[in-house]
């Protein structure tokens, strides 16, 4: 039996991650996903949030945003707007574009601006809370 | 035979293109590395999302979408041509609209993206829905738009069916037009234009394995299918800019290489006069001095 999957991270800019793991932990949008290898083929969206992976004894992690993904028995695959590494995480950047969507959302918006500034705002709030949570803990 | 003035005028004149032509040349190249770059970027995640797809639909055979089923019976199909804005990049433009004019015009209506196709349709006289515009370097909400009205469409019954004209990006030197189905969704195969330049096709293939979806199939491809579709807009709009500022660059690269290669011919033209007015005149004063002497 195979002990590792493949996780997939890809955003519409790049290919963020792709390596061999053991584990997976999703933001879904029903709750948090445990994805281990030979998990049955399972399609689900992913809301904003945080990506944990265990490689061997590393422990990684990253932020990403809205997305969908497909889970076979060998591989993840993640869809989102942005994933973004947990050292990469520029936390000033995060938290101007946070100020920023949020005075957005007090504008008047057409509904399709709303759903856009909406999900810049998760999208810098799963860096920061990713970010700090990491510093604390 | 003209005076060497002439010439003189005609090479500064010359030149003057060349400077321009080389300053457009200059520019599209650095145009084309980002929109090359981007349109590459991208591909993964198209590819993803297509396989992603393909699986899907084959893996939920007992439930479906108004996306996937045909609708719009007897009705016409509509092409969407996306085309560049300005002209000067050789012949990407009228290999382009060559295809476009190959479709029927009374089973086809149009929805352009890009001023030359509108141009273009406006003067063959063709049926166009709207008109749309994107910028050099393409937003996802322009992709969004022409997504949305195409869906829009074909749900409403208005159209059996949505093609895309596009020129696929495949290497620097060679891009080539391309007509690719976008509704309904069972119909769509690939874009993958491998980044060896190969634009090999991939289809739907027949998923092996049953898909287990979260909550439900129905509110997963609702949402999966038209994030799918605008995506595959974008993606287009993205390998089309790469194709224009690729074949713009090329094209004015052609251009300065012709101009300079002209004021290379034109010097050697204007040396020879000059040479054969100075023999003329040290005939002259040689004949007049023999002459009077």
């Amino acid at each position: 039996m195979a002990q590792t999957l493949k996780l997939e991270i890809v955003t519409p800019e790049s290919t963020v991650y792709s390596e061999e793991v053991n584990m997976v932990t999703l933001p879904g949008k029903e709750g948090t996903l445990g994805i281990l290898p030979q998990h049955i083929p399972l399609m689900t969206q992913v809301t904003a949030g945080e990506i944990s992976v265990r490689k061997e004894n590393e422990h990684h992690h990253l932020a990403i945003g809205d997305g969908f993904v497909q889970v076979t028995p060998e591989k993840v695959s993640v869809m989102t707007d942005m994933a973004v590494r947990e050292e990469n995480i520029d936390e000033d950047k995060a938290e101007e574009a946070r100020r920023k969507a949020e005075e957005r959302l007090q504008e008047k918006l057409s509904d399709e601006e709303l759903a856009t500034v909406k999900a810049a705002l998760a999208q810098s709030v799963a860096q920061l809370n990713l970010k700090r949570r990491r510093r604390n803990g | 035979m003209p005076s060497t003035r002439d010439i003189r005028r005609r090479i500064k004149s010359v030149k003057n293109t060349s400077q321009i032509t080389k300053a457009m040349q200059m520019v599209a190249a650095s145009k084309m590395r980002r929109a090359q770059q981007q349109a590459l970027a991208g591909r993964p995640y198209a590819e993803l999302m297509n396989e992603v797809l393909a699986e899907v639909t084959a893996g939920a055979s007992d439930f479906s979408h108004p996306l996937m089923e045909p609708s719009g019976e007897g009705k016409k199909r509509a092409l969407i041509v996306v085309s560049t804005d300005k002209g000067l990049c050789g012949a990407l433009n009228s290999n382009l609209l060559r295809e476009a004019g190959k479709a029927d015009r009374d089973q086809t209506v149009f929805i352009s993206a890009g001023r030359k196709a509108a141009q273009y349709l406006a003067r063959t006289k063709r049926e166009l829905l709207a008109e749309f515009s994107y910028k050099d370097s393409p937003e996802f909400a322009e992709a969004r738009a022409i997504s949305k009205l195409a869906q829009e469409l074909f749900l409403k019954g208005e159209v059996s069916g949505v093609d895309i004209l596009f020129t696929n990006f495949v290497t620097t030197l060679n891009q080539h037009p391309e007509i690719k189905p976008f509704l309904p969704v069972a119909e769509i195969t690939g874009i993958k234009a491998g980044v060896e330049g190969s634009s090999s096709q991939q289809e739907l293939k027949e998923g092996s394995q049953d898909f287990l979806f979260e909550p439900d199939a129905g509110s997963v491809l609702a949402e999966l299918l038209p994030h799918y579709l605008n995506y595959q807009m974008y993606q287009i709009l993205l390998e089309s800019k790469a194709s224009e500022h690729s074949a713009r660059m090329v094209a004015m690269k052609n251009a300065t290489d012709n101009a300079n290669q002209l004021i290379k011919d034109l010097t050697l033209e204007y040396n020879k006069l000059r040479q054969a007015m100075i023999t003329n005149e040290l005939l002259e004063i040689t004949s007049a001095a023999m002459a009077l002497g």
